[in-house]
């Protein structure tokens, strides 16, 4: 069925599919899980840092980034095409500052680098790009806001999402865990807990970046995210030690 | 004309600007901001033709916030000097050129020496204890010869800042409206009171 139809980009399948793009977000699934929590005032972003190769300099392996002072993106997938949006993004940001003097809305540069998304899966000669994106901000309003956009081009606001390897696990748990209205200290946990999901090798893997309200990212150290993961763990096993009695009985 | 000034000290840049905006001859409006900070530690003073001088500094003030986004990290104020002097170089060769001249008055966190550069429309460069544009400079420079020292404190500054202002108003037919002084030093930029 596949055929002659994954060619070019802009020939649509009998069945109405883009292969391209199916195929593009096969990529994203096979890039590192990122995940992306809304609290009551606060939005956080983990992802799954990669082991670092052993002559591996760490620092230069970043994952969250900064497309203006209050705007964040995580992403899934190939990095290379990250950094060119991600690019592109920034420009943009301070584009928009120089011509109306005012910073962009988050839904306002999700909407540009969805469009940029699109572009390139209507254009000839291109591949779309190969990337899931999760963006966090907090406007003028003091709303916390995330986003997500993926290779089709389509955005859409979440309360919490995650993308990337094992992501339909991940969202399944944090559809069963998500409560409204989290302060700080819980969005940070849901968002490790659904990570630990996935995460195998536990704190030194993760890396998690905070917005409060007042528009300023902060990272976790790894003692913090330690601290957190520990507290999870001391939980679990408090949960296993409830449930075993009644098993034995 | 505008006057801008630019004084460093032991470790701190004081620069002033005088707030009114001019149309031939009448006075358009005091408090007229004639500084952009373009990053923690940069602030950049402009004067010549007013649409030019807020085009061009802005220009600059985003890019220059771009490259901070870009590398996680600010520009120190040389290199900003020297990305502002070519785009002004570029300019000049242009059809029609930026008419700006500018102060770039830095403290760079690395080295912990504040930094004064002076421009002008024609693209010099030039890395200085002390400037000053416009017809006030014809004035002050003598004075600021005379008293200025490399190692004067924030306060010994503000008060040959106050003598600039003070040989303008004596002598200048103009009358000269309150000056706007700014401090950059390790802490960031403040406006302070002259």
């Amino acid at each position: 069925m596949a055929g002659s139809y994954d060619r070019a980009l802009t020939v649509f399948s009998p069945d109405g599919h883009l292969f391209q793009v199916d195929y593009a977000l096969e990529a994203v699934r096979k890039g590192s899980c990122a995940v992306g929590v809304r609290g009551a005032d606060v939005v956080v972003l983990g992802v799954e840092k990669k082991s670092v190769l052993k002559l591996q300099d760490e620092r230069t392996v970043k994952k969250i980034c900064m497309l203006d002072e209050h705007v964040c993106l995580a992403f899934a997938g190939l990095s290379a095409d990250a950094r060119v949006l991600i690019n592109k993004a920034r420009i943009e940001c301070q584009s928009h500052r120089l011509t109306v003097e005012d910073s962009v809305s988050i839904e306002y540069i999700t909407r540009y680098i969805a469009g940029v998304q699109q572009k390139y899966t209507q254009s000839g000669g291109v591949r779309p790009f190969g990337i899931s994106t999760l963006i966090m901000g907090f406007d003028s309003d003091k709303v916390p806001k995330l986003y997500q956009t993926d290779p089709s081009g389509v955005y859409s606001a979440w309360k919490a999402n995650s993308i990337g390897r094992s992501s339909k696990t991940v969202r399944e748990f944090l559809e069963k865990n998500y409560k409204e209205d989290m302060n700080k200290a819980e969005s940070i946990k849901l968002a490790i807990r659904s990570l630990l999901e996935v995460v195998q090798t536990g704190a030194k893997n993760i890396e998690i970046a905070i917005m409060g309200s007042d528009s300023i990212v902060q990272r976790l150290e790894l003692a913090e995210i330690e601290a957190v993961v520990a507290e999870i763990e001391a939980e679990n096993e408090k949960e296993k030690e409830k449930s075993k009695p009644s098993a034995s009985q | 004309m505008e006057t801008l000034f630019g004084i460093t000290g032991k470790d701190f840049v004081i620069t002033a600007y005088d707030s009114k905006a001019v149309a031939s001859i009448t006075l358009m409006k005091i408090g007229e901001n004639k500084s952009r900070e373009l990053n923690p530690h940069t602030l950049m003073l402009f004067s010549g033709e007013p649409g030019d001088g807020v085009h061009f500094s802005e220009y600059i003030e985003r890019n220059i916030k771009l490259y901070g986004i870009r590398n996680g990290i600010e520009l120190s104020p040389r290199a900003v000097a020297s990305f502002a002097r070519r785009e002004l170089a570029d300019s000049l060769r242009s059809r029609k050129p930026y008419s700006v001249n500018l102060l770039i008055a830095g403290f760079d966190v690395k080295t912990n020496k504040p930094s004064l550069y002076w421009l002008d429309h024609l693209a010099s460069l030039a890395d200085v204890p002390f400037a000053a544009h416009g017809y006030g400079a014809y004035y002050c420079l003598s004075l600021l010869d005379r008293y200025h020292r490399e190692d004067i404190t924030e306060e010994e500054g503000i008060k040959l800042l106050q003598k600039c202002v003070g040989e303008l108003r004596n002598r200048m037919i103009l009358n000269m409206p309150d000056f706007v002084a700014k401090v950059v030093n390790k802490d960031g930029i403040r406006i302070v009171q002259l």
